[in-house]
């Protein structure tokens, strides 16, 4: 990081003498050049970091970051910003533990403070088939080396008072884990900062540059059309959830994905109440505090398939049903703004990494709900992927040759939210 | 939430109905013929277009008939509604 | 208790001979009925009534609507809390408690004010800047943050009142009860279409209540009125108040809060709010605007306030909201206003207008009034910390972009702001319209429509009230003429009323007075101009990006009175026009809707509905501990008194396995099958064969997924030549009936085969053990039980205890059994008579628990038990079931090369050194420390009464090769390590002897 554009306490108190007027722009806005040794298409979390990472793990440098509108619009700054590394299958847990590893150190990494709040997250069971399905995960989760523990009634209650407990209630909670590493961090900090850090290494971000083809000669990538020109490129990444299966098109192939709305929703900001991150599969809800003090929640995705960016009402009425039931006394608490993301849903809820059948031209799509907390672990065996072209081992159960094989890595359920 | 017209029952609240998925993806008449892609093809592989994609709906809180409808992506407007078996219109993606 | 000493003593629309009390912040204070709780402390001359969001400064009532900014209370306390509401908002009752939000100890004494005095060190995202040393402090720094953030605070007891939802169709639904609403409501309403008016306000009326104006020879407001009784005296016309539409979906689907009885102290136990779910076939948005501000230095004192909210406080609520009053703003409104002020004796020391030449009717007023008006000139900055003490005003340049020559200081204690309207265009954009900018009204304006939506009124752009009342009679006309209903006769006069007002000119930013004031754009959010500026200077010049990175826009008043300035400031800077720039995404809900009147009765018991069996009352008085299966509630096991569920288990499986036990199997999918093609059908969609089933036989039968992956099973019964009865899981048969379906109607309709979901209707008892037959055969007529007439997997009608039944003879448990099913009315006649008659055979209930252990004994699967979707046929062992000969869902996926390989996980039995917990991981190889390799896991696992000890149940990789073999289970909660030796899953009588009994 060049010494003036460094940030800290001093920075912050030399720059406040000159009334902040001396910042520099956290990225550059170059105009495209002809041709980069690589092109990272989508400018949202994951894209940034494979662009990143490319440059500072593997010496690439020369690359284009493409993005049709701003960055860090899309999922990456519309989720409800949980961070955790509980899944259950060893692919899984890999993938993101390495990105919650990743996580922890981000903010010095990039010099730039994402805001990760490793609070705590509980996820409760309400029946004896939950139980086993938690207990299944927890054990699973600690033979691989991750956090994770099983809550008596008592912690839960010490932990959570707001909590209804009631044995009374509908689908009484009857017991639950915690991963004491989850929590969140601040979304459109992981975008500005990961692109201020790419930039800082010589990744040339473009924004306001739409994608409009591919050029493909012999079944190899040559670069990519765009409302600014054809930009050349040997190797292609594209990272654009939600419109994965029309930029495949493009390439001229299909993928095993359906964009649906997710939606999310915060209450206006209250005094901190809650200081933990909560879901409940049973119930469908999943709910945190943010540091301004709004409750911040989400839900299973609506069942049709959307690129509309908005969702029904009905799930808003399911989640907050939901949320009064678990927490009676936010009944008066106000929903203040609500809104949607487009996710790519694969068909065993586990994401897509790796080659295509177009040579040169990478995959980095269908994270579903898990998009947000897997960014920088993403980011890094994508960068290996394009770098080596040859899938991270961590990547490599990701393929999308597992659903011709069959290897389906099904975390349906996992993500403690029906889908 | 989406005015979906049952065309046995009328229009009705997409709270009543079922959503399928992608239209007219038929179902291999011998499998054992397909190679593992081609099958995975057929069980996975998806247009999902953005625009006008053709669906599966079912009444299931109301006469529990399957229907095709023809919807927008993005404006989320219904074009057509029409019988399970009917073929899609040419237009159509 | 004070004086009211800024209430007029005659005129607007408060009952003066309705005194309320209420107390504010502690301290006792007196209103009048039709007040709201912000013209209630004005009219007692409250000044500081709130902190801001960041800096803590403190701030006055601001506007008189849901636009504030600054007043937001908390109201009530205990289970009537409610943090966040706009003072503006709050309708006085008489006995209300509200107190300040986001200030310690008191708002005019706040610790956190010192945030203001370091606010240098605090610019637009300063937090992305720092607290990232030492790297573990971010906790600590964050507890401190998360505390000076956040405004009210929860309740901290569950809500005392009650919500409901009502669904309405209707032919036009008009938001807004302004001029432009009532006249698109009469006109629609008078062509008889059925008409939906929703209001937001405690009457009708709009802009009209607070803004003085005439309709003809009348006001305003009893024009208003009028047309209220004409609208309830329409048949199909309901009239709303005190109602927002908050959400606009698609196909015209609006979600609307009534506020019931908040403006009555909703007392506990009663309705308190109503969400309306609006389906209209045209709707008409007359959602009026909302005036802009200006900006300036200091622009946030308390004092400083919307001009038409100083109106508003004078016509509709006779307060005075200042006793010297400057005006500042770029159009017309500023001179109106100064003469309503000075008409109710308010001084006005001058209207400031930035317009060089401030002309017509209004101006002209005002100078004959004597009153300065200071044409060409703005408001450097205000004077004064907890109340306004005067501005200080400056010449500008004759480009208007600048100052020239001195400060001139004004005293006042009230300047009223006009930097024109925003149309309130959320619905319309929510609706997905498209917005155009307006040049000359420096306003975006309602677009291309996407739905069947039009907009009136101000909402439109139109802002005069000729021009409302006009627009909104077309477009309730238009709305219902496209339904097809028609006014009778010619459509009535339109109502005469004032003229237009002169042109405004848009000042987005002018050049600070001096270095590092604050010109606050965002007041709730405390977001300056420098801000803005640093933001764009940063690189986040992208709306979006400025609204994330300065917060602008994100508080409970969603920057209603800031957003336009602050995007008019980025285009400024930018060097591009606005519509360059854009408008942020407008998202609802339009205001904050409570939690509890979206989630309306569906919590508590209601929050899923309960299903029960026949028997289910019987379980009960038996002391049954339930289970949660899906909706049902199954009993779990029977402890007698003092028994623990060990114990209990126990006693069941004991029962079952040497006498006999009776279960409660109602809950078991139930479908009938009819129809000539119904054997193929089941061919199909089971992995077995059907051809040869005999009428009168039974059939296990295991279904798949198309991914090959087991996804239900369950013995159907061959009936009738063409009936048959398939069973499911309990869990699974809803799906399981919807995806039969599913197949038959979109992938087979040329199959004749009829699918009838009958698990409501029959209630079932399955008996087993030993004694089954005996205690069968004393109740059963007409049907010889006796083993060779009566083999396993057959099924028999007859009578039972008199009843109608079907008899199978099934077992899930090992032993010898038989499951009875009669009507549902029935179940618990049937039910009973076993009770009565099983008192000889010690007859013992028994819960689904001990059913699981019986089944895991003998090895049965309990699919989404022992299978979680990624379980083939052939890893539980069960190749015997899936046919070779025939197509059938999923077959095709079992050829692939992940589903062929050999070292799946196979399921397997396990003999664990002591029980273990279900879900418990199994290493082949132990290690002290993780990570280490898992091979499978424990799908089932019980302390077996037959056996003597624990059995367990479990995938692991490559399983039945490694019969034999011992396994390590590392329990690493519970801190032991279990030993346990790989078996066969049939731990009890593997050759079936008993069953075939």
């Amino acid at each position: 990081m060049k010494k003036n554009k460094r940030y800290s306490i001093f920075s912050l108190a030399r720059n406040a003498r000159n009334y902040h007027e001396n910042w520099a722009a956290a990225w550059r806005s170059p105009e495209p050049k002809p041709s980069y040794d690589a092109i990272i298409v989508g400018g949202g979390g994951h894209g940034l970091a494979t662009a990143y990472y490319l440059a500072k793990q593997h010496g690439i440098t020369n690359v284009a970051l493409i993005e049709k509108g701003p960055i860090g619009l899309g999922n990456t700054g519309r989720n409800t910003t949980v961070i955790r590394s509980n899944y259950l299958w060893d692919e899984s847990a890999a993938i993101y533990e390495l990105s919650l590893k990743l996580y922890e150190g981000l903010s010095q990494e990039l010099n730039y403070n994402i805001m990760l709040s490793q609070r705590g997250l509980v996820s409760l069971a309400h029946s004896q088939h939950d139980l086993r399905e938690i207990e299944r995960r927890v054990n699973a989760i600690r033979l691989n080396g991750i956090d994770s523990e099983m809550l008596s009634m008592a912690e839960l209650k010490q932990l959570i008072p707001i909590l209804n407990l009631s044995p009374n209630s509908r689908y009484p909670v009857i017991g639950a884990s915690i991963q004491r590493r989850g929590g969140t961090a601040r979304h459109d900090a992981i975008a500005w900062g990961y692109a201020r850090a790419a930039d800082d290494r010589g990744v040339d971000i473009l924004q306001h540059t739409e994608v409009t083809g591919f050029r493909i000669q012999g079944g190899r990538v040559e670069g990519v059309e765009t409302t600014r020109g054809f930009i050349a490129a040997p190797k292609v990444g594209v990272a654009v959830a939600g419109h994965s299966s029309v930029l495949a098109d493009m390439a001229g192939f299909r993928l095993p994905i359906s964009s649906h709305p997710l939606q999310a929703m915060v209450s206006e900001p209250l005094k901190p109440i809650f200081n933990t991150v909560l879901m409940s599969a049973a119930v469908h809800v999943y709910l945190s505090q943010s540091d301004r003090g709004e409750l911040v929640m989400g839900a299973g995705i609506d069942k049709f398939n959307s690129y509309a960016q908005r969702g029904s009402p009905p799930i808003l009425e399911d989640i907050l049903a939901a949320t009064v039931e678990l927490f009676p006394i936010f009944s008066r608490v106000k929903m203040m703004r609500q809104w949607g993301g487009i996710v790519d849903v694969c068909p065993d809820a586990s994401p897509i990494v790796g080659k295509t059948p177009v040579s040169g031209l990478y995959l980095n799509c269908g994270w579903g709900t898990g998009g947000f907390k897997s960014i920088p672990g993403s980011g890094f065996v994508f960068a290996h992927t394009i770098a080596q072209d040859e899938p991270h081992e961590i990547a490599a159960p990701f393929s999308l040759e597992r659903f011709s094989t069959g290897a389906l890595i099904d975390e349906h359920g996992a993500s403690g939210v029906a889908h | 939430m989406l005015r979906i017209e049952c065309p046995h029952c009328g229009a009705r609240d997409e709270a009543e109905f079922s959503c399928g998925g992608e239209a007219h993806i038929a179902r291999p008449k011998e499998p054992d013929k397909l190679s593992d892609a081609e099958w995975a093809d057929y069980l996975y592989m998806r247009t999902n277009p953005k625009g006008i994609l053709a669906e599966r709906w079912c009444h299931t809180f109301g006469c529990r008939r399957w229907f095709n409808i023809e919807r927008d992506t993005v404006s989320h407007e219904i074009l057509r509604v029409y019988a399970m078996g009917e073929p899609r219109r040419e237009s159509g993606t | 208790m004070k004086r009211q000493r800024n209430r007029l003593d005659v005129g607007a629309r408060i009952d003066r001979s309705r005194r309320l009390r209420f107390h504010f912040n502690g301290k006792p204070y007196e209103g009048f009925a039709g007040d709201t709780l912000a013209s209630a402390l004005l009219a007692n001359g409250v000044r500081v009534v709130a902190r801001s969001f960041k800096y803590h400064r403190p701030r006055g009532i601001y506007s008189a609507g849901m636009e504030e900014p600054n007043a937001l209370v908390q109201l009530g306390g205990g289970a009537s809390s409610e943090p966040n509401l706009r003072a503006t908002q709050v309708e006085l009752f008489d006995g209300l408690e509200a107190a300040s939000v986001n200030c310690w100890p008191s708002v005019n004494f706040d610790i956190w004010a010192f945030n203001d005095r370091v606010s240098g060190l605090l610019p637009a995202g300063f937090y992305y800047k720092t607290f990232m040393w030492p790297k573990s402090f971010w906790h600590s720094y964050e507890k401190v943050i998360r505390k000076g953030a956040g405004l009210g605070t929860a309740p901290e007891m569950p809500d005392h009142n009650i919500y409901e939802k009502r669904h309405q169709h209707c032919d036009v639904l008009v938001v807004g009860g302004g001029p432009a609403g009532i006249s698109a409501a009469l006109a629609a309403g008078r062509s008889g279409a059925r008409v939906i008016l929703a209001d937001e306000q405690a009457e009708l009326g709009g802009a009209l209540l607070g803004n003085g104006e005439r309709i003809e020879a009348a006001s305003g407001v009893d024009w208003a009125m009028g047309a209220r009784a004409e609208l309830d005296g329409m048949d199909e016309v309901r009239v709303l108040s005190r109602t927002t539409a908050f959400g606009y979906y698609d196909h015209n689907y609006v979600l609307m809060v009534e506020r019931v009885n908040d403006h009555l102290g909703a007392p506990p136990g009663t309705l308190r709010q109503r969400l309306w779910k609006i389906r209209a076939r045209q709707v008409v948005l007359a959602t009026g605007s909302i005036e802009r501000p200006m900006v300036f230095a200091d622009n946030d004192r308390p004092g400083v306030m919307l001009a038409g909210a100083a109106r508003t406080y004078i016509n509709r609520f006779g307060v005075k909201p200042g006793n010297r009053a400057v005006l500042y703003g770029n159009n017309d409104h500023i001179h109106q206003v100064a003469l309503d002020l000075a008409d109710a004796g308010v001084r006005v020391e001058a209207v400031v207008d930035v317009r060089a030449k401030a002309v017509g009717e209004a101006v002209a007023a005002v100078r004959e009034r004597g009153i300065e008006v200071m044409a060409g000139h703005a408001v450097g900055g205000a004077l004064g910390k907890k109340r306004l003490r005067g501005v200080e005003v400056l010449a500008l340049n004759e480009k208007g972009d600048g100052f020239a020559g001195d400060i001139r200081r004004l005293r006042c204690d009230l300047l009223c702001l006009s930097g024109g309207w925003t149309p309130t265009v959320h619905l319309f954009s929510q609706s997905g319209g498209k917005l155009d900018y307006s040049e000359n009204q420096a306003c975006f304006l309602p677009g291309e429509a996407r739905q069947a939506v039009s907009v009136a009124g101000a909402a439109n752009g139109v802002f005069a009230l000729k021009g409302c009342l006009g627009e909104g009679a077309a477009a309730g006309r238009s709305a219902a003429g496209k339904l097809g209903f028609r006014e009778v006769g010619a459509p009535e006069a339109l109502p005469v009323a004032q003229g237009e007002a002169g042109a405004l000119m848009p000042v987005w930013r002018l050049p600070p007075v001096s270095k590092g004031e604050r010109r606050f754009v965002d007041l709730h959010g405390d977001v300056t101009v420098s801000d803005i500026e640093l933001a764009a200077r940063e690189g986040y010049s992208a709306n979006e990006h400025l609204k994330r990175y300065t917060s602008t826009g994100m508080g409970p008043d969603q920057g209603r009175t800031g957003n336009m300035h602050a995007l008019g400031i980025l285009a400024d800077i930018r060097g591009e026009s606005i519509p360059a720039v854009g408008t942020t995404t407008f998202r609802p809900p339009y205001t904050p809707v409570p939690y509890g009147v979206m989630a309306g009765r569906d919590v508590g018991v209601l929050a899923d509905p309960v299903r029960m069996t026949a028997m289910h009352g019987w379980h009960e008085r038996s002391g049954a501990v339930f289970d949660d299966v899906g909706q049902w509630k199954r009993p779990w096991y029977f402890p007698r008194t003092g028994e623990g569920m060990a114990a209990a288990v126990r006693r069941e499986c004991i029962a079952a396995r040497s006498g006999v036990a009776i279960l409660d199997a109602s809950t078991l999918g139930k479908i009938d099958i009819q129809g000539p093609d119904a054997a193929k059908f089941l061919n199909r969609v089971y992995t077995n064969s059907w051809n040869k089933l005999a009428v009168g036989r039974c059939r296990y039968g295991l279904m798949l997924g198309e991914d090959g992956m087991v996804m239900d099973d369950g013995v159907t019964s061959r009936l009738a030549e063409n009936h048959y009865f398939m069973t499911t899981t309990s869990g699974g048969a809803a799906r399981v009936m919807a995806w039969l379906e599913d197949w038959l109607q979109c992938e087979w309709p040329e199959l004749k085969v009829y699918l009838t979901s009958v698990t409501e209707q029959w209630a079932t008892l399955s008996i087993s053990g030993p004694n089954a037959r005996r205690l069968l055969s004393e109740l059963a007529e007409g049907v010889d039980l006796e083993a060779d007439a009566f083999p396993h997997m057959v099924v028999r009608s007859g009578k039972v205890a008199g009843i109608e039944a079907r008899i199978s003879r099934v077992s899930f448990t090992g032993e010898l059994g038989y499951e009875v099913s009669v009507a549902t009315s029935y179940g618990l006649a049937l039910w009973q008579a076993f009770q009565r008659v099983g008192e000889n055979y010690d007859l013992t209930p028994i819960g689904t628990e001990a059913l699981h252990v019986l089944r895991a004994e003998k090895g049965y699967i309990a699919v989404g038990h022992d299978t979680d979707g990624s379980v083939t046929p052939g890893d539980l062992g069960m190749d015997w079931i899936v046919s070779k000969k025939k197509d059938f869902i999923g077959r095709r996926s079992l050829a692939r090369a992940d589903t062929m390989r050999t070292d799946r996980k196979h399921f397997v039995g396990l003999l664990p050194e002591t029980r273990v917990p279900e879900g418990a991981q199994i290493v082949a190889e132990y290690k002290r420390r993780p990570p280490m390799k898992m091979i499978g896991h424990v799908t089932s696992c019980y302390d077996s009464a037959a056996l003597g000890r624990p059995i367990a149940l479990a995938l692991i990789a490559g399983g039945r090769e490694r019969i034999g073999e011992t396994v390590t289970i590392p329990l690493t909660l519970q801190g032991r390590v279990v030993k346990a030796e790989i078996t066969s899953p049939v731990f009890y009588d593997p050759k079936g002897e008993r069953l075939n009994g």
